[in-house]
């Protein structure tokens, strides 16, 4: 996907973003798999023209070359990933075992980023954003963030946009508990933060 | 339809207020979009807070649009819906417009640079919404009805279209700046032999008269005695614009409206493969209507605001002249700048999406 460059723009696309935090074994971040669902008009608008077999049933075949264009596309947009680790920013190297899914209607963008670098770091925060907010990201409701591989513990922190507040998690890749209602003000930006004592 | 007004005296330090109040016009027009211009730079550290008014009309913006996807989806199985849509649609394009778009900054850049009139303003303003529209529907009809290309095609379309018009709109300011340059270079020659002619002709009780004569005949354009007291208080439309400055104005509002709208284009498309792209394009006209409505008010405001600064400073001798050609020599270099701007991505409008 990606590609307005729209200062001022109200959102047009509409994403879902599910993200996990691959850790390598000696409990360093070494990237992040995200997945992106977009809302019906954009997935519509999306897989206009892309030949399929069977009428409305698409493979990730058919589909793959709408992901490849748009893992490039994103690729301007620095992937509306900002991932900093004790506070300074990571890079990120060219998405990898990027594919799309069609359900209902809905596209699914799958890719990961890898860090050209992997960071152990005590935290780590990934903000998923668009700052000219043409594209409306919304962390999923259920489970927006796992850790795959990290070590135990390590604690997962939220903070979604539209309600100001964050939910704290203990360990466990899939567990979430409510946490404080840690009050950051209203902003655009969803924040996983990820402490690892 | 130009206001005749008398020549009364009136303090300079007013004539700097309306000149003020012009540019803080235009300023309100343009400056949300120049405040962005450090896209492309670094990302912020933080997410950017949208607040204020812009961020209440992106805000509308979103309910609206998120309820024109709605609309189109309940229309499958309720007929009664489309007329929410046409709605929706509306309050959509009243909203769109009145957030920051260059169209708006072009267009009344334009009509402050040209002396062009407020009823001119509204006509230009629903020809290029119109025309915006129009040319949505055609990219889609053409393109994903009829030749069934992908979304990325598409879209290369729309980006090619959006380069012409933003090279348009520079090439025109250049043209703007060009013409307008002269008639502010002449009118500031024109005042140390205005205070030499004031001196020797006390009788006259419209000194100034004489600058905007010498000035008239520099350019070798015939005299004009309609307006302002029979005196002509610079060249008339026409005559800096050249032959034809209203048709050219339209031309020019052309390019602005050739480009369409990101949003109009990804709602067409969903409603053709809803089986509604009927439905589709009379959203998309009755969005240009609501778009045509906000931008004419804009434009009327701006034409407006000139005119007050026109008649506050044709009180004023020779430095009266000199202050609207001043500011049409300004919403000139607007309409360049805005032009340049957007061509090599200083600026960014609301772009064409590739995906």
């Amino acid at each position: 996907m990606a590609g307005g460059r729209a200062a001022d723009a109200h959102p047009h696309v509409w994403v879902t973003s599910t993200s996990e935090l691959v850790y390598a074994p000696d409990g360093s971040l070494t990237g992040v798999r995200h997945a992106w669902t977009f809302d019906d008009m954009f997935s519509t608008y999306a897989l206009q023209g892309v030949e399929t077999k069977a009428k409305g049933v698409y493979t990730r075949e058919e589909l793959q070359p709408l992901a490849q264009t748009n893992v490039e596309a994103l690729k301007e947009f620095d992937y509306f990933s900002l991932a900093k680790a004790d506070g300074k920013k990571q890079q990120f190297d060219e998405p990898v075992d990027y594919f799309m899914e069609a359900k209902d209607g809905l596209l699914t963008l799958h890719f990961t980023l890898p860090l050209k670098v992997p960071v152990k770091s005590r935290q780590l925060s990934l903000e998923v954003f668009d700052p000219t907010f043409f594209v409306d990201f919304k962390l999923a409701d259920q489970d927006p963030a796992k850790l795959v591989g990290a070590p135990a513990a390590c604690q997962i922190k939220l903070r979604r946009p539209a309600d100001g507040t964050a939910s704290a998690q203990t360990l466990g890749e899939q567990n979430f508990a409510d946490g404080g209602n840690l009050n950051f003000g209203i902003t655009f930006a969803n924040k996983i933060t990820v402490d690892c004592p | 339809m130009m206001p005749k007004f008398c020549a009364r005296p009136v303090r300079t330090v007013v004539i700097a207020l309306a000149t003020l109040a012009v540019f803080m016009c235009l300023d309100a027009a343009v400056h949300p979009m120049l405040a962005q211009n450090a896209f492309g730079g670094p990302r912020p550290a933080a997410a950017p807070q949208v607040g204020g008014i812009v961020g209440w009309l992106l805000a509308r913006q979103s309910e609206f649009y998120l309820e024109i996807s709605s609309a189109i989806r309940s229309a499958k199985s309720d007929g009664s819906a489309v007329w929410t849509l046409l709605g929706v649609s509306f309050a959509y394009g009243i909203f769109h417009a009145a957030g920051p778009g260059h169209g708006k900054a072009v267009i009344s850049s334009y009509l402050i640079a040209n002396q062009e009139t407020a009823r001119r303003g509204i006509a230009l303003s629903f020809v290029s919404a119109l025309l915006q529209a129009l040319v949505a529907v055609l990219i889609v009809a053409i393109g994903a009805w009829l030749l069934n290309v992908t979304a990325k095609s598409m879209c290369s379309a729309e980006t090619g279209i959006e380069i012409a018009s933003y090279a348009l709109i520079a090439a025109f300011g250049a043209r703007l700046v060009w013409t307008k340059g002269g008639g502010f270079i002449s009118v500031l020659q024109a005042r140390p032999r205005l205070q030499v002619a004031a001196v020797g002709a006390h009788h006259h009780h419209h000194g100034h008269g004489h600058a905007h004569h010498r000035h008239d005949h520099d350019h070798a354009h015939d005299h004009v005695h309609d307006d302002h007291c029979g005196h002509s208080h610079g060249p008339e439309p026409g005559e800096l614009a050249g032959p034809g400055g209203w048709r050219r104005g339209l031309a020019a509002v052309l390019t602005v409206g050739v480009r369409p709208c990101s949003g109009a284009i990804l709602v067409l498309v969903f409603a053709l493969a809803q089986g509604l792209f009927w439905a589709g394009i009379a959203a998309t006209f009755v969005m240009g209507l609501g778009t045509a409505i906000t931008v004419a008010t804009i434009a009327v405001l701006a034409v407006s605001a000139k005119d007050v600064a026109r008649r506050l400073s044709s009180a004023s001798e020779g430095s009266g002249a000199l202050v609207m050609r001043g500011i049409e020599f300004a919403a000139a270099g607007l309409v360049l700048l805005l032009g340049v701007g957007l061509l090599f991505g200083y600026l960014s409008a609301e772009r064409v999406t590739c995906f």
